[in-house]
């Protein structure tokens, strides 16, 4: 059972976002990896496309399943993780990590405050269960 | 486990790996006429380099490889394929029998109407008897499987619509429909909403008459739904709908529970389709042909696609000058050659047949419900008609999903049941014999699935790493999608 | 079973049926008949139906031989009475010859990757229509007048729900080929496709590399498609569409007045996950043994629902079997020699009359024989037992007055030679007349 970054916000919809200023990187949880089973393909938007929060950023696909990732945050996409074409399977084993997503420039860093904390996803997913 | 062992299987390579230059396993007969030079009559650019890696085998190196391949598939042929709203019912042989009549089998769509009279009385035919069978005014036979149906049915309806001045904007679909009904509305240009079930997992009433406002195109309905469980409202949501100007489609695929007990013209169904690949036992063939004809209500008929057969006398002929059709759905009439064993099934069975089929059908559902009940939750209450649908809320507490479940079976014998549909139900099993299995095949089914809900309290490993007695064991479907080989090449 | 159902009689099964909604009736259908009666009844149709004449008619649907194999294998119960290949331990039959036709038809087109099958040519035309607007982004359509006129009725009735614009563009009066000229003219950015057809309908072998030209220079894609796929026997296959979207009909699938046929779409690696359809894909199962599955699934109805790349579930499996095994029949060789003798014996014809295009053709060629002139001769050839060629005024007003011929490898010298003169006296006396 991974531990969730303190550093981390989280959305319902089971994506992270971490904030360096106004540089954000975006991923999928723990939570929701193990949810879709083995990632096959990552399909993700080309740097400079722009997004408001909630909007569909891609898909994530398993065997039997896709999921739309929504963005936890409005901004301009910056660099998308091209070591997830070769590798899916990074989405699995370091969701938090190396299997990161996008990398965005946040232009409402305010709405990070509407996020989840690690415990209050915590929690979260502890009550969907 | 006792109808299952060991026995020899071929380790047969592919077409192309054992193909040798020069073998071949066709003759043609000597030409009659002058040999022309392609690169005279074609023009030298327009003639093509051999076809690269195309195989060349004999003759009974040919028939081996396919019969070898051929002992590695599952069949009805076999035994019972529980496969839910898939009716797999036996594949009647006089079917294939008469689909090859000679003027049948070889007339070609254009030759001229004088001389197919034969096959549009076949058409003809097919279309009256189903609907007598559906309770509808009017059938088309063009569209080639059930999907291609429900495209024609819902471009049926957008142009009724039109022609009343507004198409609407949104098809309402249950969640519990298969995935061809969204797939459908969003190609015929339609949004789709999805409208909960009720908790009891039937049309939920009370929802449809607060979402259906002047927007809504129709209602895609399944009867009876993926639960296997008549929508006894029915009439009641047909009635919602057409208040406020919209229809109500019915996805046939489920029919095998109704013909002869009940029509879906009877019960406020504007437009619908059949399987003949289901109800009416035209061969699956591993993934088709099919074939979808859509049968309707007066008010639509303008609309279906062209040409319609109509009668003149004591002759038949095509009738192209339709002004209001939706078009072609398309080339020719429709999967003619599906359509001489749909009728082959229905003249063998003629009324009270077809109604017995459906008695057995259903009875063969409730008894395998029956014999289930104790050991796999059933996630509603209502009577099953011809499918039930266990959920593997049980097993899953021991770590057995219902896709290992499935695979167990496999070990047993036979093929498995429908896995992880509808989406309604958590884990489901959805399972529907047919009426061609006797109450011995569905005694050993039966004892099957207890046995294997036994295996999972005692020993779930070796459920979740099924099926162990098969050639092929479990394959990795995660590699085959991560990096698809989807074609042989050469070394 | 009654009793462990909980019930006395099978109507009791119905009972909870609204008395409203269930058939107070029988069905009001005949009473079933013997098999012996049944095959009677077929038979007393085919009766109606003409048998036994010599047939001139191409025009999308093609009378080639059916090497007998064909039967033998499609035959087999376990091919015939199979489900679609979802369980991939109990199908590796199906998965295997399904991978090897996807192979045979990259082969055969040129193409990186095929699915495993289409309805037909006209809905596969259809399907390449969205699929490159999903590729491109851009919604409007380009067609050649000389791809079949149903298949361009069908791509019509998808694509006016799409949002999709259909514009023909035309043919050159005296080759029969592409009027490229009007391509050029009628192409523009918002355009996502060009379809061409080759051989065209009227039989002759289409300028796809020059289209594709025109369709690359302004991104839009190729679309090539075909109704005689024997033609690739010895054409040059159109390597440079991005989409091929076919029928392979021609390919041991018999006439059977207009279906069951099996389209294919074939198209680059770069286009796969917009491709729709069925795909199987190598892999290994548990014990390390080569083994095939149903592959890259989450762009179908099942999982994706609204936002899939089609509707499309059941399509054409054994029908694709069919042309597996007359593929794998003729090989290499054998499907040269078949689209030599188809271009010998239609050449052959050719010599005795006058074909109105100078286009090169394969084994279809237009021939003008003057307006009235077309149904009497038809119908003096029809006495003959010959049924005569395809009157293209049915389709196209401004060819009113000329046929389109057709002659396969099954095509007999005597009947051509009958065929020839019917046309050339018919000609002779109205000049008497005139």
């Amino acid at each position: 059972m991974k531990m969730y970054p303190e550093n981390f916000r989280y959305t319902k919809e089971h994506e992270w976002v971490l904030a360096e200023e106004d540089l954000g990187t975006l991923g999928l949880t723990d939570h929701a990896q193990q949810e879709l089973g083995d990632i096959v393909y990552v399909d993700l938007p080309k740097p400079g496309a722009r997004v408001k929060q909630g909007e569909s950023l891609g898909s994530i696909e398993s065997v039997k399943a896709v999921s739309d990732f929504y963005s936890p945050v409005s901004g301009e996409v910056l660099e998308i993780n091209h070591a997830l074409a070769e590798k899916p399977e990074t989405l699995n084993t370091d969701p938090h990590g190396a299997g990161w997503l996008v990398k965005i420039r946040l232009t409402a860093p305010i709405e990070l405050q509407g996020l989840m904390s690690a415990a209050e996803y915590e929690s979260y997913i502890g009550a969907e269960n | 486990m006792n109808r299952v062992r060991q026995h020899l299987s071929q380790n047969e390579r592919l077409l192309f790996e054992q193909s040798s230059p020069g073998k071949r396993a066709y003759q043609l007969p000597e030409l009659d006429v002058p040999a022309v030079d392609a690169a005279e009559a074609l023009g030298a650019a327009n003639v093509r380099a051999e076809i690269e890696g195309f195989p060349e085998v004999s003759e009974v190196e040919a028939l081996r490889h396919f019969t070898r391949l051929s002992t590695w598939n599952y069949a009805i042929d076999h035994g019972m394929y529980p496969l839910g709203s898939c009716t797999m019912k036996y594949n009647p042989r006089i079917n294939e029998l008469v689909a090859r009549t000679e003027a049948l089998a070889w007339a070609h769509p254009y030759q001229p109407e004088a001389l197919s009279q034969g096959a549009m009385k076949v058409m003809a035919h097919l279309e009256a008897a189903l609907a007598e069978i559906t309770g509808m005014d009017a059938v088309t036979l063009q569209p080639a499987a059930g999907a291609h149906g429900e495209l024609t049915g819902i471009l049926l309806i957008r142009a009724f619509l039109e022609k009343c001045g507004n198409p609407r904007k949104k098809i309402l679909i249950p969640d519990s429909a298969h995935g061809t009904n969204p797939a459908t509305a969003a190609i015929a240009g339609y949004a789709v909403e999805n409208i909960p079930s009720s908790a009891t997992g039937v049309l939920d009433v009370g929802a449809l008459e607060q979402i259906v406002d002047q927007d809504v195109a129709a209602l895609m309905v399944t009867n009876p739904n993926t639960l296997g469980v008549f929508e006894e409202n029915i009439t009641q949501a047909a009635a919602i709908l057409h208040k406020k100007g919209a229809m109500l489609y019915m996805d046939g695929a489920n029919m095998n529970a109704l013909v002869g007990i009940a029509r879906p013209g009877d019960f406020g169904v504007d437009v619908m389709h059949l399987n003949l690949h289901k109800t009416f036992s035209t061969p699956h063939g591993g993934g088709g042909p099919g074939a979808g004809p859509v049968a309707v209500k007066k008010v639509l008929e303008p609309f279906l696609p062209v040409p319609r057969l109509k009668r003149t006398g004591r002759k038949w002929a095509f009738d192209y000058n339709r002004k209001r059709s939706i078009g072609r759905v398309k080339a020719y009439y429709g999967n003619f050659g599906v359509m001489v064993r749909a009728l082959a099934y229905i003249l063998a069975h003629g009324g009270p047949g077809l109604r017995n089929a459906t008695m057995d059908a259903v009875l063969n559902a409730v008894y395998i419900r029956k014999g289930l009940e104790a050991y796999y939750d059933l996630p509603y209450t209502q009577p099953n008609m011809h499918e039930v649908v266990f959920s593997d809320e049980r097993q899953a507490k021991l770590g057995v999903r219902t896709g290992d479940i499935a695979k167990r079976l496999i070990d047993y014998g036979f093929h498995p049941y429908t896995v992880s549909f509808p989406m309604i139900v958590h884990g489901a099993l959805m399972i529907e014999p047919t009426e061609t299995e006797s109450k011995d095949e569905i005694d050993q089914f039966i004892e099957a699935m207890i046995s294997i809900a036994k295996e999972i309290e005692t020993d779930p490993q070796l459920v979740k790493t099924a099926p162990h007695a098969t050639r092929t064991s479990r394959v990795d479907e995660v590699a085959a999608a991560r990096k698809p080989v989807l074609r042989w090449k050469a070394a | 079973m009654l009793n462990a159902c909980g019930v006395s009689s099978l109507e009791e099964l119905f009972a909870h049926l609204p008395e409203a909604v269930r058939l107070g009736r029988p069905l009001d259908l005949e009473p079933g008949i013997s098999e012996y009666e049944i095959v009677q009844y077929f038979r007393d149709r085919a009766a109606e139906n003409g048998n036994g004449y010599a047939l001139f008619l191409g025009a999308g649907v093609y009378n080639h031989y059916r090497p007998v194999l064909v039967d033998a294998v499609v035959s087999h119960g376990e091919f015939l009475t199979s489900y679609t290949p979802y369980q991939a331990e109990l199908s590796q039959g199906t998965l295997t010859s399904i991978f090897e036709f996807q192979t045979m038809i990259c082969q055969l087109t040129g193409m990186d990757v095929a699915n495993a099958s289409m309805y037909d040519g006209s809905t596969a035309v259809a399907e390449a229509a969205m699929m490159a607007a999903r590729a491109t982004g851009r919604s409007r359509v380009l067609v050649a007048r000389t791809v079949h006129p149903e298949y361009r009725e069908v791509l019509r009735t998808y694509a006016r729900n799409q949002g999709m614009p259909v514009e023909e563009f035309g043919y050159d009066a005296k080759t029969g080929m592409l009027d490229l000229d009007n391509l050029e003219r009628k192409m523009d950015d918002l355009t996502a496709a060009v379809i061409v057809q080759t051989p065209n309908f009227f039989g002759i072998a289409d300028q796809v590399k020059e289209a594709a030209r025109i369709a690359h220079g302004r991104g839009a894609l190729l679309v090539a498609t075909f109704t005689e796929a024997v033609s690739l026997g010895i054409l040059e296959p159109p390597a440079c569409a991005d989409i091929v979207a076919a029928e392979l009909q021609s390919f041991a699938i018999s006439p059977s007045y207009g279906g069951p046929y099996a389209g294919i779409i074939a198209t680059r690696e770069k286009y796969v996950r917009q491709m729709p359809g069925r795909l199987v894909g190598q892999s290994v199962d548990s014990r390390g043994n080569r083994a095939f599955c149903l592959t890259l699934a989450t762009r179908e109805q099942h999982i994706r629902r609204e936002k899939a790349t089609s509707n499309i579930c059941t399509n054409e499996a054994l029908i694709a079997l069919m042309a597996t095994v007359f593929m794998t029949v003729y090989g290499k060789q054998g499907l040269r020699e078949l689209a030599g003798q188809n271009l010998a014996k239609a050449h052959y014809l050719a010599g005795k009359l006058t074909p109105r295009f100078s286009g090169s053709f394969f084994n279809e060629f237009v021939v003008n024989v003057e307006s009235q002139a077309v149904d009497e001769l038809n119908r003096s050839l029809l006495k003959k037992k010959i049924v005569g060629g395809l009157s293209l005024g049915r389709f196209y007003p401004e060819l009113a007055g000329s046929v389109l011929l057709c002659a396969t490898e099954m095509t007999r010298r005597a009947d051509m030679d009958e065929l020839a003169n019917a046309i050339v006296s018919a000609a002779a006396a109205k000049e008497v007349t005139a």
